[in-house]
């Protein structure tokens, strides 16, 4: 079973949806005990980072998804806002985050070389791939995936990029640590790239 | 670089595909789901659906629509007409739409949007504008007014003007449909949608008048939009979304490229 986390944002369907579509069993829970029984976590969503750490803590979810799901090896998977409450803070709100990989949120710039950049960025961007992963089998390198986002991570252990991308600045598109796996582009809008690599996250070895 | 979107545009009337689309031997039609999985499998970025639904009783089905193609198409997908409430639009964003486009409801009640962004979140909300050229005037500065009711009813106010209100309500996209040009596939209204791009900092989307792949060409370069509406020039078959992307490709426009994928590999 699949444990997607409910923390009260929208999108959280959508990924449900996508799941059922690939035939892999899931729910959408705000339950700490379903998360911890749960053979993998999905961490998606659309939101701001100051909302989505509120909810989180106010489920008492902070502490499970640290030590029951991040140190427990547990597969996990976080999409957009997701990837950004994994570091330890955000810019947007101003918001202490999760601090499960080292880094920050920032904010796109309003100009890149005098010229206005449109934000949030919305619509598909090239995605290299950084380093060769599992969960990128069968995806070409640089296939194109949905972003909506106005912020970006930036990781203190360049190591842990997992792929990346450019908008204006180039940034890290998704991250890897271990067990810990997380795109700031959306799986579930990406069409069979996205549906792919969603698929191969719920077969990787756990 | 960011691509720019090709989104097919469905009229969906009681539930129906309501014009074009004639040219395909296996697929019903008129079945909006069945056009949208054609059209996502053809390498559409995005889809809009256009509900011209005249009751109101029989809006529900449109949500029925909206919940099938969701468990089907794993693209973002946004629904427009006749949306005048917040409750409207939670409805068909809890349907499974990815945003909602909001037209003569937003001019009626600018509040829609701001609310609409504060309740979704500003990706949600498409602010859609029906625009004509009614000349330069002291209250329409472009000479491109917006109208309302499928352009019927002119409404005072400036494109650009209303473009950087809703903006600054909290709208996510805008889309230009060009009255004058709708129907016409002479192109798109390249002049309003560049000035309009050129000024705000959201997204643009071009609407209106695609007849041939240039078209688009312009609009992109030219008229500086983000994304561009086609219809006609998809719906019978003349250029498909292949064709429309390989001569954007061939033109230096930074497109999506098809990957054949394979989901059953394992």
């Amino acid at each position: 079973m699949i444990a997607i986390v409910d923390y009260k944002a929208g999108n959280l369907a959508s990924v449900k949806r996508a799941l059922e579509f690939l035939g892999h069993k899931c729910e959408i829970t705000d339950r700490a005990e379903r998360i911890v029984a749960a053979d993998r976590v999905i961490l998606p969503g659309v939101g701001a980072a100051g909302a989505t750490m509120e909810n989180l803590r106010a489920l008492g979810l902070v502490e499970v998804l640290r030590n029951d799901v991040a140190r427990a090896s547990k597969p996990f998977l976080g999409i957009c806002i997701g990837i950004q409450v994994l570091l330890d803070r955000s810019e947007e709100d101003d918001a202490k985050c999760l601090g499960i990989i080292a880094g920050r949120v920032a904010r796109y710039p309003r100009s890149v070389d005098g010229r206005p950049l449109k934000v949030p960025q919305i619509g598909w961007n090239r995605v290299r791939q950084a380093r060769p992963h599992p969960v990128f089998a069968g995806v070409p390198d640089n296939t194109h995936f949905y972003f909506v986002n106005s912020y970006y991570p930036i990781l203190d252990d360049a190591s842990m990029t997992l792929a990346t991308c450019d908008y204006g600045v180039p940034f890290t598109a998704a991250v890897v640590r271990d067990n810990v796996l997380a795109t700031q582009f959306h799986l579930e809008k990406s069409g069979a790239a996205g549906l792919k690599l969603l698929d191969n996250f719920c077969r990787l070895k756990s | 670089m960011l691509a720019k979107r090709i989104i097919p545009c469905l009229d969906v009337r009681d539930g129906k595909v309501t014009k074009g689309v004639q040219f395909l031997a296996n697929i019903d039609v008129g079945d909006p789901v069945a056009m949208a999985r054609y059209y996502y499998e053809q390498g559409a970025d995005e889809i809009v659906f256009y509900d011209i639904t005249a009751s109101n009783e029989r809006r529900g089905i449109m949500l029925d629509v909206v919940r099938a193609v969701a468990r089907e198409i794993f693209i973002p997908f946004s629904v427009g007409g006749g949306l005048r409430t917040l409750e409207d639009m939670r409805a068909v964003l809890l349907a499974g739409a990815e945003k909602v486009s909001i037209d003569s409801g937003a001019v009626r009640n600018p509040k829609l949007i701001s609310e609409g962004a504060r309740a979704f979140g500003s990706q949600c909300v498409v602010l859609s504008m029906q625009v004509k050229k009614t000349g330069v005037r002291p209250e329409v500065p472009t000479g491109y007014e917006v109208v309302i009711d499928g352009g019927r009813q002119p409404t005072g106010r400036d494109a650009l003007a209303w473009s950087l209100e809703g903006e600054r309500l909290g709208a996510g996209e805008l889309c230009i449909n060009s009255i004058d040009r709708d129907g016409t596939k002479l192109g798109y209204d390249l002049e309003i949608t560049r000035r309009i791009s050129a000024a705000v900092s959201i997204p643009v989307i071009a609407s209106g008048g695609a007849g041939e792949p240039a078209h688009l060409r312009d609009a992109f370069t030219t008229g500086l939009a983000d994304a561009a509406i086609v219809a006609s020039i998809v719906h019978y078959g003349e250029h498909p979304i292949p064709a429309l992307k390989s001569y954007l490709k061939a033109n230096g426009v930074e497109i999506r490229d098809a990957v054949a994928i394979d989901l059953e590999a394992r």
